[in-house]
């Protein structure tokens, strides 16, 4: 049976394209159909603004890759139609387990909070999370939406242009030109756009080499992420193992800097270190091996004009706490309501600068996060070696010394704190949704909240009236009114209220908080409303 | 704000410097140090107070003998 990652799902087609006398103008292109250009498509086909998707490829993710995804990607998902078979696919788990040498010295639950549709996170093999995004893009284009997908088509040149950019494509039949509005550079960490443009790509190398192994085996392992520091099967390395679905386990061996990874990928090689930590009688296959060095590192800017960068092409993490592929989601989350708004000449171009801002700032958080991880589980001085293993020491029996071990931490959605597109905030109401916060799911009326939010501009008010809609500039505000009789958890109350009886947030297309207040004042929506749209 | 205590805190400090001493006793420097490292971790939380903390990293980095930070 071949895998999924060895079938072509959109192989090389010639498209009319190619025998045009002149190149073909199109409103967006993406390059490349990864997690975060295939996310972007499916997010522009649904506003019904016209995209094309180039790959050189014609598959989904060789091998896993990514397996960690975390909540606000899942709700993302929500919102463009895919999130079900992603969740019910995933793999739900909540305890964990560090060992450290020969010994466990802790477990832990992370027993999630209450209320929410989305688990804090499940994981699920990259190239089921590619496969499913590639389904929804095929059901829009089903559907007439206005999305194409090209396979075997290579971007070999990009050149940007005053008001649009020129591309040079090749294919199987040769090289074609085309030109698009906007270009969205989705092609991943060594960002061929990138490269053409002569943009910088600058941070910091990590000095370590991983060995990756994708096993399938029955054994019986619980569902839980074990983390191994400095164990007997790996000396003075670290090692981790963590389930995905189909009996898949996700082995992560660190190596160190100094190896020979052709030699040590061989099966031969791979085998006996995997009988060493699982055990000699444990039965199981190799299905995906590899070994992987990893760079924190992002672009100076992700806007450069027309041509916009998302996902690994802007910005690389450690796979440490799973925020690669997560944050990518949330670039073009960000990024696709601007875009539309400045296409349909309804914001000023400056808009997408504040994707720019915004997004950087969160692959700022991602990567200090992950750096902080990468240096806890490779320390990188004798001192620094001497107060990892007292904290992992100090854990087993020490409660106060667990939050200092650092396996990973995992993703959590970014708040933009300080962006320009923030508008007034009121005293006394919580502070996990203040302006910038992605909002924060509860259930309301037999439903979820985040269920009713996206898209558009919406006043979520809360014991209080709102208008149903509003206009402002030609930018509609639906009103979303709830009350104390839609919250029978006090989910609701305890993350939107506080100790306010009222409260009127508004709410951008990307689920994010634009401003709140306590109560209901037209004026003041209409100011903040050019705020979060860079009209102001 | 609480400030760090920089005036004499101990009662009987001779007998905590012994103790202090003592427990190090027999130890290599490999274990002297991964000791110190469990105690200062220990004593940090112990504080808790942020500033407190980082008020505490200064002085240390500071004090004569010290001052390369
Ligand atoms: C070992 C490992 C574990 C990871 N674990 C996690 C995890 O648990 N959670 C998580 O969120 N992230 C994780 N990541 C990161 C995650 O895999 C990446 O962040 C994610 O794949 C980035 O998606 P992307 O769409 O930006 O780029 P990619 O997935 O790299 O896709 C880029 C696409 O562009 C195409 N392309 C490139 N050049 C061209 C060109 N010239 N013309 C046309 N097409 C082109 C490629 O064919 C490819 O399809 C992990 C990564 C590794 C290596």
């Amino acid at each position: 049976m071949s895998k999924i990652f060895e079938t072509p799902l959109y192989p090389y087609q010639r498209s009319a394209d190619q025998d045009a006398s002149q190149p073909v103008r199109h409103p967006v292109i993406v390059i490349g159909a990864g997690p975060i250009g295939l996310g972007a498509a499916i997010d522009l086909a649904q506003q019904d603004v016209p995209v094309l998707v180039l790959d050189d490829n014609d598959k989904v993710s060789w091998g896993s890759r990514a397996i960690c995804f975390a909540k606000r990607p899942l709700e993302i998902l929500d919102r463009l139609g895919c999130g079900d078979p992603m969740v019910d696919k995933g793999v739900v788990w909540n305890t964990g387990k560090v060992f450290f040498d020969e010994r466990q010295v802790y477990g832990f639950n992370l027993l999630p909070e209450e209320g929410h549709r989305r688990p804090a996170f499940i994981n699920l093999q990259q190239y089921y999370f590619e496969l499913y995004l590639y389904e929804r893009l095929r059901e829009l284009e089903a559907e007439g939406k206005p999305v194409q997908i090209r396979g075997g088509n290579k971007v070999v040149s990009v050149t940007p242009k005053d008001d649009y950019v020129a591309l040079t494509v090749d294919t199987p039949d040769g090289p074609y030109q085309l030109e698009t509005d906007w270009l969205i550079a989705c092609d991943g960490a060594g960002s061929p756009t990138r490269a053409m443009m002569g943009l910088d790509f600058i941070g910091r190398v990590f000095e370590d080499n991983f060995l990756i192994a994708d096993v399938v085996m029955k054994a019986d392992f619980p569902t839980e992420r074990w983390f191994w520091f400095d164990p007997p099967f790996n000396r003075n390395q670290s090692a981790l193992l963590h389930k995905q679905p189909d009996d898949v386990w996700r082995i992560d061996l660190q190596l160190g800097w100094d190896i020979d990874k052709e030699e040590e990928k061989k099966p031969e090689n791979v085998i006996p270190r995997l009988k060493a930590m699982l055990g000699p009688d444990v039965e199981f296959d190799l299905e995906w091996v590899s070994i992987y060095t990893f760079q924190c590192r992002r672009m100076e800017k992700f806007r450069h004009g027309r041509v916009i960068f998302a996902g690994d092409a802007a910005h690389q993490v450690s796979p440490f706490g799973a925020r690669g592929a997560n944050s990518g989601l949330q670039d073009t989350d960000n990024l696709i309501w601007k875009l539309k708004l400045v296409m349909d000449g309804k914001a000023p171009e400056s808009l997408l600068d504040t994707y720019d801002w915004e997004r950087v700032y969160g692959a700022d958080e991602n990567i200090l996060n992950s750096s902080r991880s990468t240096d806890f589980i490779t320390p990188k001085s004798e001192v620094s070696r001497q107060f990892r293993d007292a904290v992992l020491d100090l854990s087993e029996t020490y409660e106060f010394a667990r939050p200092f071990v650092n396996s990973g931490r995992l993703s959590v959605p970014c708040t933009y704190d300080g962006s320009p597109l923030n508008g007034p905030d009121a005293a006394g109401l919580p502070v996990r949704t203040r302006p910038g916060s992605p909002a924060v799911d509860a259930p309301v009326s037999g439903g979820w909240l985040l269920d009713r939010l996206g898209d558009k501009f919406q006043l979520l008010a809360i014991n209080t009236e709102v208008p149903a809609n509003l206009e402002e500039g030609g930018i509609a505000i639906e009103g979303l009114s709830l009350s104390t009789g839609d919250d029978p958890s006090g989910a609701l109350k305890d993350r939107y209220l506080g100790k306010a009886a009222s409260a009127v947030y508004l709410m951008r297309p990307d689920q994010h908080v634009a401003a709140r207040w306590t109560a209901y004042d037209e004026t003041a929506v209409r100011a903040a409303l050019n705020t979060a749209t860079g009209r102001a | 704000m609480a400030h760090l205590n920089t005036s004499a805190n101990i009662a009987g400090p001779d007998d905590f410097y012994a103790e202090l001493l003592a427990t190090h006793e027999g130890l290599s420097k490999a274990e002297s140090d991964a000791l110190n490292a469990r105690l200062i971790l220990l004593l940090a939380n112990h504080i808790g107070d942020r500033a407190v903390l980082t008020e505490a990293l200064a002085a240390a980095a500071h004090a004569p003998g010290g001052d390369k930070a």
